[in-house]
């Protein structure tokens, strides 16, 4: 009897555990929402979109998001285009080519990378690709949305490899058997075939690359610049989505129009991050068909 | 040989070049902080706390800040996380709310660290008026933890043959009686693996605490789970980005001491992974 | 001397999503008796034995039709863990729990909130004993129960169920893994049992079914085709499809 109770409170905290989960996400948006609609009381929603000019302390201040928005896409275009080559590539290597123990170590490897805490690779943007970089091109400053994007790049590699990964090695064998049976080479099998099957996956790890890549605050605020203005080129300072919340967020008063502003783009960054968790998501799902 | 074999071998080849293009930074990354780092981490660096405006001294009061802010996590994360999970392998059923649950589970971990820390800012900091305090950056990176817990223990659930389920029913026994002998027990060894890797991140995580718990100097140890506290990951940040004149060997040296905290935890996990796939019981 | 019904269904249907593998079937189980239910491979004899301790339900598709009745009363009206504990059941494979032979034992009992070692180490002897199997592994309780042959796993599945005392054992082809020497083993422990339990038998094998049972229910398609006493069933039965069964026509 007593036994009977027991189970019943711990069934009812399994229940709402589960509950939680689905909380949690709607307090996160809902929060982020509450904030920044006291924003859109005092300043227009189309400045916010649309402004070409982020001057917060500016007397009027200005939140025209357009110069952070273009910072974030620089950033992450230039990121995308380096990491999906590679990515893919390593991908197809690990999965196809490399023999067992090698398959371990470079798997391992992978892991070790993937465990690198994002601020140690700021760092090391600051003290060492940097300068590099700007020796070696030329620039005026190290600190530009390309370091940014060689970092970032870096980072969303694991998430790429071991997504695509598990796409190549999903794709079943008989197709693999059905092209040796008709005598074409291990890498026309892998090119022709393998890879086209496993193309919902690998868009998948390319969304993901992507939302990791967009969602990524300490790399960015660290050396690309932090200046919010529309960028020219890569190769100059430049400021996203993210570096904006987490460096302002500090000199804001609670309750001002900048605090309020922050949420906004809290918001912005949200939808962008959710709409492309949705789609990966529906592409892993036909993946596994 | 024709051409066919010679196209592959480029191929190969060039597949084999992409990899080592990647594989060699990370082995570079590694030692370039080693070799820079290691000459600092002393004794003293590790157990002093920072000096004239940390361009001296070390790094004890951040350690001790980041094993204070993973065992906070661990100790909300945990239980939320495996209940979540045991409800979503066991009880849930195939309808529309178990479809938003696991939904749910896949947006939390695509969400950006900053919003985490926005969000923890606006409801442990401020509405639950907790400030910036271990508890409320615990809270925070703990629903940041969520979804690899999650995901971590429903692998292992998953994994536990269902006649070990059949058998338990069979004999009488209740859900939970089953669930708590029959299959709890077995999913350990994948729950551990997943939460200590979960903390491994935690561990490394900046853009959470920024607005939650973090300090900038704080030489005293937290004496209650209302201090704020000094983390790691923070403290590298602030000496690489707002310290002047900051001596390059001791910000080596945290980022050193960071990664080898990350790595230790990550071996524990690989370890524990390996111990239990050794004793495989079924 | 009439015998005593203990469980009695009602108009049974077993469906499994749109797919209905028992059809209408009313039979009646009298206290103490070796019933068999034969008939070819997917004719409901699985789901009609695991639908008597409310298992098929673990199974999220399944819903069912019609009344089951234990000692008179529905089973609807009886929780799921108390009527299994009463109607046990033997599995086809012996599937044992991956630990040592004592715990596989102990681990109904102490489920039902048995406590203190000397009552369990009884109880585990007791039903060893019964099952057979204790002069075999007394000296090796400890030792993990895998290590069993497969006879002696399934005499291990046979003790772990009579640990809680239950009225009523059913076996699912409990045979269909073991050799011969094993499943005489099987089948002189069911002998033996009779005097204590209820047993329902279904079987693959109409040659166990003629050794053991007393009395044997033909099902073919979901359907009771013919019931009666083992021995008249095998010699002269009424159906024609019996017969061809039986004769090995089919199945």
């Amino acid at each position: 009897m007593f036994r009977r109770i027991n189970e019943k409170i711990i069934e009812s905290c399994i229940k709402l555990s589960g509950l939680l989960v689905i909380i949690f996400v709607f307090l996160i948006f809902l929060f982020l929402l509450k904030d920044s609609i006291s924003l859109f009381g005092q300043y227009p929603i189309g400045q916010f979109l649309f402004g070409r000019n982020w001057l917060p302390i500016s007397e009027p201040p200005k939140f025209g998001i357009v110069p952070l928005l273009l910072g974030s896409i620089y950033v992450t275009i230039g990121a995308i285009v380096i990491c999906v080559p590679f990515g893919v590539a390593a991908a197809m290597f690990i999965a196809e080519v490399a023999p067992g123990y090698l398959k371990h170590v470079l798997k391992s490897l992978i892991e070790i990378l993937a465990s690198i805490p994002s601020v140690v690779l700021g760092f090391i943007g600051i003290v060492w690709l940097g300068p590099f970089l700007r020796n070696t091109f030329g620039l005026k400053t190290g600190m530009c949305g390309l370091t940014g994007s060689l970092l970032l790049a870096f980072m969303a590699l694991p998430t790429i490899i071991s997504i695509c990964e598990d796409a190549l090695v999903g794709v079943p064998r008989t197709y693999k058997e059905a092209a040796f049976g008709l005598g074409a080479t291990h890498w026309q099998t892998l090119w022709r075939i393998i890879l086209p099957a496993a193309s919902s996956g690998i868009i998948a790890a390319v969304m993901l690359g992507i939302g990791r890549v967009i969602g990524e605050t300490m790399v960015v605020m660290m050396v690309t610049g932090n200046a919010p203005v529309i960028p020219k080129s890569i190769l100059e300072p430049l400021r996203t989505l993210t570096a904006t919340i987490a460096g302002e967020m500090g000199e804001t008063v609670g309750g001002s129009e900048h605090y309020f502003a922050l949420f906004a783009v809290g918001v912005v960054l949200f939808i962008i991050t959710f709409m492309i968790n949705l789609v990966a998501d529906v592409c892993m799902r036909r993946a596994k068909k | 040989m024709n051409a066919a074999r010679i196209r592959q071998k480029i191929a190969f080849l060039v597949l084999a070049i992409a990899t080592l293009l990647i594989v060699i930074p990370i082995l570079l990354t590694i030692f370039y902080i080693v070799k820079n780092g290691i000459s600092a981490v002393t004794w003293t660096f590790i157990t002093q706390s920072p000096r004239n405006g940390m361009k001296e001294g070390g790094i004890f009061p951040a350690i001790v800040g980041t094993i204070v802010l993973v065992i906070g996590t661990m100790l909300f994360s945990l239980p939320v996380g495996v209940l979540s999970a045991i409800y979503l392998v066991e009880y849930a059923k195939d309808n529309f709310f178990t479809r938003l649950v696991k939904l749910s589970v896949v947006n939390l971990s695509g969400i950006p660290s900053i919003i985490y820390g926005l969000f923890g800012f606006t409801l442990f900091v401020l509405l639950m008026k907790l400030g910036t305090s271990i508890l409320a950056g615990s809270l925070t990176l703990a629903i940041m933890s969520l979804p690899v817990i999650i995901t971590a223990t429903k692998e292992a659930l998953e994994s536990v043959p269902f006649s070990f389920r059949e058998i338990s029913f069979s004999l009488g026994a209740t859900k939970w009686q089953t669930i708590r002998y029959c299959v709890l027990p077995y999913a350990i060894p994948g729950i551990l693996t997943g939460t200590v890797l979960s903390l491994s991140r935690a561990a490394g995580e900046t853009a959470p605490i920024l607005f939650t718990v973090a300090a900038f100097y704080l030489p005293r140890l937290p004496r209650s789970v209302f201090d704020q506290v000094m983390a790691l990951p923070y403290h590298l940040y602030t000496i690489s980005t707002q310290v002047p004149n900051m001596p390059m060997e001791l910000s080596f040296a945290t980022g050193f001491v960071l990664i080898a905290l990350v790595f230790i935890m990550n071996l524990v996990s690989i370890i524990l992974r390996a111990h239990y796939r050794k004793k495989k019981l079924w | 001397m009439k015998q005593e019904t203990i469980i009695k269904t009602v108009g049974l249907n077993c469906c499994y999503g749109s797919l209905c593998v028992l059809k209408d079937v009313n039979l009646e189980i009298y206290k103490n008796e070796i019933l068999g239910i034969i008939g070819p491979a997917n004719s409901g004899k699985t789901t009609f034995l695991r639908a008597l301790n409310k298992l098929n339900y673990l199974n999220s598709s399944y819903s069912q039709k019609g009344d089951i009745y234990f000692s008179n009363e529905s089973i609807k009206n009886i929780g799921e863990n108390i009527l299994r504990r009463k109607i046990g059941i033997i599995f086809a494979l012996p599937q044992v729990l991956p630990v040592s032979i004592f715990d596989n034992v102990a681990y109904g009992p102490k489920v039902h909130g048995v406590t203190g070692k000397n009552t369990i180490s009884q109880v585990v002897e007791n039903a060893l004993k019964k099952a057979y199997l204790w002069d075999e592994v007394k000296d090796r309780l400890n030792e993990p129960a895998v290590r069993l042959s497969g006879g002696q796993q399934q005499r291990l599945c046979i003790a772990r169920t009579l640990a809680v005392e239950p009225d009523v054992i059913l076996y699912d082809e409990p045979c269909s893994g073991l050799d011969p020497i094993s499943t005489a083993k099987v089948e002189d422990a069911m002998q033996q049992l009779k005097e204590s339990y209820t047993q329902i038998l279904v079987t693959n094998n109409t040659k166990q079914a003629a050794r053991v049972t007393e009395r044997c229910v033909f099902l073919l398609m979901g359907e009771v085709i013919e019931v009666g006493e083992t021995d008249a069933l095998f010699t002269e039965p009424q159906d024609k499809r019996t017969d061809d069964y039986i004769t090995g026509r089919f199945g």
